[in-house]
């Protein structure tokens, strides 16, 4: 019989170890979670006290006016980043000459931002926004301080997904007689457009996912920022992370992963999903 | 006709402009860390703070803002999480570039990519509710005194954060080892060498730049972890040398004593928050300087 | 031949960075007519056709001296529109290159970006471009479907009636049949053949054979010169230069 080589079982041992890693967090988490969320959920139905309830109370610890305030941090923040993230990557792709240093600088910088862990932005949120510019324990102040933190990852993304758009189209393009911009906006974004989803989708995962930057920029009450220019209100993975802190209501908290978990699973899936697309259009 | 070219530097000059908000963002950030940083720094003293070994800002009278033991403690645990997770990470990197078989590396790649997705918090609860017990039980069970252990310990975090670190550093392994061209391989195996030896004393070592690349960019993951490392690191202010007690890390610093401090002490959490930023900027910058590397 | 001159080049000289890429070309395109470039690769005929519409301006460090004489008017001139230049100037690629979207709209993405949005003139323009590139028969049933689901040749024809959507007066190809098969490539041939009746036009081959099947005229290029340039019968049945001569004899290139 062969030897087996003990590099080669090193190899497969490690590559084994972490696909184990991935399938007992969210095996134990789902197992632990699911059958809670059923309770809840018949709770709900039988008008007893409910993590689903609209309201939040000490008694219900109810996730729904979390969900909202993710929600509305979501669709803000990413339409700020958007716009931004992409704006900048054309430049950089479609304007900007090689080898200008002005370009390097962004490079370098949107690199440093991408390197900043999200503590130092939740410091930076509160010194910055809550109280230099004066939003307050507020969803903005939450919103404006993420909408810096994805910037990068809506940068790159974005970037790499023009890059793929083939060269021939722009040339035909021009050919034709087409401005600069029209190129860009009828023929180059479109057929970007699958790279650039998934980049907003993975970044969309990452606001949902946020905690540290958030405790003290949107804060941890209970409420929904129904005026989030104003109002504080904690988003999902901070009830979260309140709920494991308490210590009261763990098995809430094992519910609650489990969604936030589920949620992350899904916006992965339709993320690779699209920038396969991507790769495949080729 | 002039107009035409004209619309064409205006919209090019609005991109450009909308370019350099990254720019601002980081000076910004820079500006306002340092500018809150730097005064409590002074105030405390430099030298006190960075080598004070206590931490009792709650002494009315005489409170102290050393915060020696929150760098110890991050270098302890992310020194740990390097030592689980890169060779996992790079072993794992090996077998997804020179070993696995096609079909399952498209069922491995998003589980990597999707490990790289589970926010902290999860990690952290996983850590709290499955890691802890665990190593309590474990350790406790061989019924030593030196050997005893809460759960809550430099060990357990350096586990998870080693966990945590293994997207990081198996991606960037892979595509470097993917970037070394075929035919160091080839020409290995053609001198008659095995594929083990041939990835490992040929392929590897051509990988070397980008392997060290992802290990730095590991540590910047690592020592900026927050969310998770609080829920399982004991977070005591304190210099030990028993990996498994407790410790705390500059970042659960910040977190857990925000919420109720004020004054002076606001302040030196600030500060903490800067020397933190100051480490992320050097591993940046080694990052930078060890990916140009590569890419010569 | 005594047709009038529609773009005439006067010691052009161009540069990549440092390198010298075309050499003092003195060269008259006429009207209503297929004047071919050949030469062996990298001979600066493809770079002579790029300049004519300008799409060297997208590569960075190209530098061009000379003058450019489109119907007398130079195209270098700061005064040029570039995209109306571009209108005039039609170019056919050497790889096919239809955009990601259905057959109608990248017909009319051209007049749609000069300005055309009434429905039905569209639809005129569309077909009459489909019609005069012989593609009509082939996709008048599917013109919602995507271009990328056409064969090579027909994508290269399409390619051909979304450059004569726009109504130029040039049409420049590059090598437009090195990507296709013999039976593609006689069917670009014959539609190279008939549009000359309404449009002057300037071919980059590195195919002998399709120079003397549809020119009427022939420039033999050689490290960035115009060597020799004549009838293209006369050229090719006795070349005046050495050079052309070992070339078409095929003894070197």
């Amino acid at each position: 019989m062969k030897k087996l080589n003990p590099l080669k079982f090193l190899v497969y041992a490690a590559a084994f170890f972490t696909i184990a890693v991935v399938v007992y967090i969210i095996g134990y988490i789902l197992y632990k979670g699911a059958p809670q969320i059923v309770t809840e959920i018949s709770n709900y139905m039988q008008g007893e006290y409910s993590l689903f309830d609209y309201k939040y109370s000490s008694k219900n610890v109810s996730l729904v006016p979390s969900v909202i305030n993710t929600l509305i941090m979501i669709v803000i923040s990413l339409g700020i980043s958007t716009v931004l993230g992409v704006s900048t990557a054309i430049y950089l792709v479609e304007y900007a000459k090689t080898g200008n240093k002005f370009v390097e600088i962004i490079r370098i910088t949107s690199e440093t931002l991408s390197g900043i862990p999200s503590i130092i932005y939740g410091l930076f949120g509160m010194i910055f926004f809550v109280t230099y510019v004066g939003l307050g324990f507020s969803l903005i102040s939450g919103i404006l301080t993420v909408a810096i933190m994805i910037l990068p990852l809506i940068i790159r993304s974005t970037e790499e997904a023009l890059k793929a758009v083939p060269m021939s189209y722009r040339e035909a393009s021009f050919g034709l007689g087409a401005a600069k911009l029209r190129t860009i906006w009828v023929i180059i974004l479109p057929s970007a457009m699958n790279g650039v989803l998934a980049g907003i989708i993975l970044a969309i995962g990452r606001v949902i996912g946020e905690t540290a930057a958030l405790l003290y920029t949107s804060g941890t009450t209970t409420q929904v920022a129904t005026n989030f220019m104003e109002s504080g209100g904690r988003t999902l993975s901070v009830h979260m992370y309140m709920l494991t802190s308490e210590g009261t209501h763990f098995e809430q908290a094992y519910a609650t992963a489990a969604i936030l978990l589920l949620v992350v699973v899904l916006i992965n899936a339709l993320s690779y999903v699209l920038a396969k697309r991507l790769t495949k259009g080729r | 006709m002039l107009r035409e070219k004209g619309k064409e530097r205006i919209y090019e000059i609005f991109f450009l402009l909308i370019a350099s908000l990254s720019i601002v963002c980081v000076l910004v950030i820079c500006v306002f860390l340092f500018g809150q940083g730097i005064p409590a720094m002074q105030k405390i003293g430099l030298f006190d703070f960075l080598t004070g070994t206590t931490w009792n800002p709650a002494n009315e009278s005489n409170p102290s803002f050393g915060i020696f033991p929150m760098i110890l403690g991050s270098i302890y645990i992310t020194a740990g999480a390097i030592i689980v997770g890169v060779p996992i990470g790079v072993l794992t990197a090996i077998f997804m570039t020179k070993y696995c078989p096609d079909h399952f590396y498209k069922f491995l790649k998003p589980v990597v990519d999707l490990m790289a997705g589970i926010p902290s918090i999860i990690y952290g609860f996983f850590g709290m509710t499955v890691m802890v017990p665990f190593i309590r039980d474990f350790f406790n069970g061989f019924g030593i005194k030196a050997l005893q252990t809460n759960g809550l310990s430099i060990f357990t975090a350096s586990l998870l954060l080693g966990f945590m670190i293994l997207p990081t550093v198996i991606n960037l392994s892979e595509s470097a080892i993917r970037a070394v061209p075929d035919f160091y391989y080839e020409g290995s195996r053609a001198l008659g060498a095995t594929h083990e030896k041939a990835v490992f004393q040929v392929v590897l070592p051509a990988a070397k730049s980008g392997v060290l690349a992802s290990v730095v960019l590991g540590i910047g993951r690592a020592i900026g972890e927050t969310m998770a490392v609080i829920m399982v690191a004991g977070n005591q202010a304190r210099i030990t040398t028993n990996i498994l007690s407790g410790i705390r890390t500059l970042t659960a610093n910040v977190v857990i004593e925000m919420a109720y401090a004020a004054d002076l002490h606001k302040e030196a959490l600030i500060a903490t928050g800067v020397v933190l930023f100051v480490f992320i900027l050097i591993i940046n910058l080694c990052f930078s300087i060890v990916k140009r590397k590569v890419g010569n | 031949m005594d047709n009038k001159i529609k773009f005439e080049m006067k010691d052009v000289n161009l540069y990549y960075g440092d390198f010298h890429a075309l050499k003092n070309v003195n060269l008259a395109v006429p009207e209503k007519e297929i004047t071919a470039f050949i030469g062996p690769s990298g001979c600066g005929k493809s770079t002579l056709l790029k300049s004519l519409n300008r799409m060297n301006d997208l590569v960075e460090g190209c530098k061009i001296t000379g003058d450019f004489l489109l119907d007398g008017e130079d195209i270098y001139d700061k005064r040029m529109d570039i995209n109306k230049l571009r209108k005039r100037v039609g170019m056919v690629f050497q790889k096919p290159n239809p955009f990601p979207m259905s057959i109608y709209d990248n017909i009319a993405y051209g007049p749609r970006t000069h300005g055309i949005k009434n429905k039905t003139e569209l639809d005129g323009i569309v077909e009459e471009a489909l019609k005069n590139a012989a593609i009509w028969d082939e996709c008048k049933d599917r013109l919602k479907k995507s271009a990328l689901g056409m064969s090579g040749g027909q994508q290269q024809r399409l390619c051909i009636a979304r450059a004569l959507a726009v109504q130029p007066e040039i049409l420049l190809m590059d090598e437009p049949t090195s990507a296709l098969d013999p039976i593609s490539t006689s069917k670009i041939e014959d539609l190279a053949i008939e549009l000359k009746e309404k449009y002057t036009i300037v071919i980059v081959t590195h195919n002998m054979q399709q120079a003397t099947r549809i020119s009427d005229q022939t420039a033999f290029f050689l490290l960035g010169e115009v060597v020799e340039m004549n009838q293209t019968e006369k050229l090719f049945s006795m070349p005046q230069d050495k050079r052309t001569e070992d070339y078409i004899t095929g003894r070197f290139g």
